[in-house]
């Protein structure tokens, strides 16, 4: 099949007063002072924060309870993590629940905020908090160990009612 | 010369360069402020109120940076390429007037550096081509294929549009019958059907339109800023600068634009005229507040210019290189001639 040449043809045919530049160069400018005093979109940031939804997946917490966290270290989250950011060494209790993480660290350089460690997990134990800014001046502070992952169980109703209602 | 007459000449250059420079670093404030509102945003707002000190907190940045030269590059070159580009910047305020004569002390006083100089337009318009060559030295001292074409590009447009604008000025000039800047001025100072200030915007309207976009032109702004021309060149000239040699460069820039506005504003809207505000009774007694008030109208005048500056800027998006030309050489340089030569016909058929 031969290939057909296509000539290349102009679509919009510009009347006189476009070909003038002028006028629809003062249409552009008005449209521009217009947009001078319309409502600004900025969030003045440290002032004024922005507060996620339960959908939002920030920093990965544990749920603690009255009596601990609620994991029992199966170390699901650690196995599925793509980035394997997540460490946990399991523990043995005389408690009716025996196990418990007696070391449990995620490395936040690694993690990626997937969110599979939350979905794996039996014991909705590691959920995605709504925590979203995170700083370190070296690369120690960013291995989160149990001090910083526990979070109380009622800041984590939003994430937990969202949990509920996903997976119906 | 005496001694005083020398003092007081010291004393304008002082406060005109002073002013200039601050002038020049509040312009960058005030064109992030205005692109900011433009878009919607809010624009520096931390340092200082509401932003005011930004302007010196970004000299302090420039200032403090690490000034690299390149190895390849043509170290006198590059080092003055930035110093030509400001003085010529600072150079063209001696021909401007700021103000009428007044007296004090039975001592008469010109705010213009340069009082009476009969060649000033020719003046201005052979310094403003020089600033041609403190961009294509830092394009081709930088050694960066980058840098030289934005130079280049820069040259052949800053050529270009110098012959629009010089024959945009020949038709004022031919009305005026002056080349003297303060001449100029003084004879926007009337009325026309006893309201219309007799500014040379409405005797030369078209030859105005073309100064504006010339001046877009010569002083490298958007629409016309193919000099640097950030997706495609990098930078363009500036790309090899850093540090203080960088910023000599952005002042150049944002200075030229409060040049150009001054420019517009003297010879096209009346210079330091105040309409109907001057020929108040209070104003014509005590000469040293209408020199004031002078003061306060040619500012405004190039404020408001300033603004048409920068609001273009964010409006209107770049030119290709081949419709610059074809803007230039086929759109406003026939305009421009057209424009002189009817000037003249007019001109000689009123006299005649």
């Amino acid at each position: 099949m031969a290939i057909k040449s296509v000539q290349a043809k102009q679509v919009k045919q510009l009347n006189f007063w476009e070909k003038l530049y002028l006028p629809e160069i003062a249409r552009g400018l008005t449209l521009t002072f217009k947009q001078v005093f319309t409502p600004k979109f900025t969030r003045e940031y440290p002032e004024e924060r922005f507060i996620p939804a339960g959908s939002y997946r920030g920093r990965p917490v544990l749920v603690e309870e009255e009596n601990g966290e609620r994991c029992v270290a199966c170390g699901l989250c650690s196995r599925v993590c793509p980035a394997i950011a997540i460490e946990v060494q399991a523990g043995e209790t005389t408690r009716e629940k025996e196990r418990y993480p007696s070391k449990f660290e995620i490395n936040m350089l690694r993690c990626i905020y997937c969110g599979y460690c939350e979905e794996v997990c039996p014991e909705e134990a590691i959920v995605m908090s709504k925590d979203y800014e995170l700083v370190f001046t070296n690369v120690e502070d960013a291995i989160f160990g149990k001090d910083r992952l526990l979070m109380p169980v009622s800041q984590l109703q939003d994430r937990l009612e969202f949990l509920r209602q996903y997976r119906g | 010369m005496e001694l005083l007459d020398i003092g007081i000449l010291a004393a304008k250059i002082f406060i005109v360069l002073h002013v200039f420079l601050i002038g020049a670093a509040y312009v960058v404030l005030y064109e992030r402020k205005l692109s900011a509102w433009v878009q919607k945003r809010v624009g520096p707002n931390r340092v200082g109120w509401r932003g005011s000190l930004q302007s010196f907190a970004d000299v302090l940045k420039l200032v403090k940076k690490e000034n690299i030269v390149p190895k390849a590059a043509h170290q006198g070159f590059h080092f003055l390429a930035p110093i030509i580009t400001i003085a010529i910047a600072i150079a063209l305020w001696c021909v401007i007037p700021f103000a009428g004569p007044f007296t004090v002390a039975g001592k008469v006083i010109d705010l213009t550096i340069a009082p009476g100089l009969d060649v000033g337009i020719l003046l201005l318009l052979a310094l403003s081509s020089l600033g041609v060559y403190g961009i294509t030295i830092a394009g081709w001292s930088s050694n960066n294929k980058y840098s030289l074409l934005g130079g280049l590009r820069s040259a052949a447009q800053m050529i270009s549009y110098e012959l629009s604008m010089g024959l945009s000025l020949i038709g004022m000039m031919l009305v005026m019958g002056s080349l003297n800047v303060s001449e100029i001025v003084v004879q926007q100072s009337g009325y026309w059907f006893g309201f219309l200030p007799k500014w040379n915007v409405f005797v030369q309207p078209i030859g105005f339109l073309i100064f504006l976009v010339a001046a877009f032109a010569e002083t490298n702004r958007a629409p016309f800023d193919l000099a640097e021309a950030e997706p495609e060149l990098v930078g363009g000239f500036h790309t090899e600068y850093s540090g203080l040699r960088f910023g000599l460069f952005f002042l150049g820039e944002y200075g030229n634009v409060i040049l150009m506005s001054a420019l517009m504003a003297t010879l096209f809207f009346g210079g330091y005229n105040a309409p109907w505000l001057q020929d108040l009774a209070f104003f014509q007694q005590n000469e040293v507040l209408r020199a004031v008030l002078q003061i306060g109208a040619f500012s405004f005048k190039t404020f408001m210019l300033v603004t048409v500056f920068i609001w273009v800027r964010w409006s209107i998006p770049r030119f290709r290189y081949d419709q610059l030309m074809n803007l230039g050489w086929r759109v406003m340089f026939p305009i421009a001639l057209l424009n002189a030569v009817t000037t003249a016909v007019v001109l000689q058929a009123i006299r005649s």
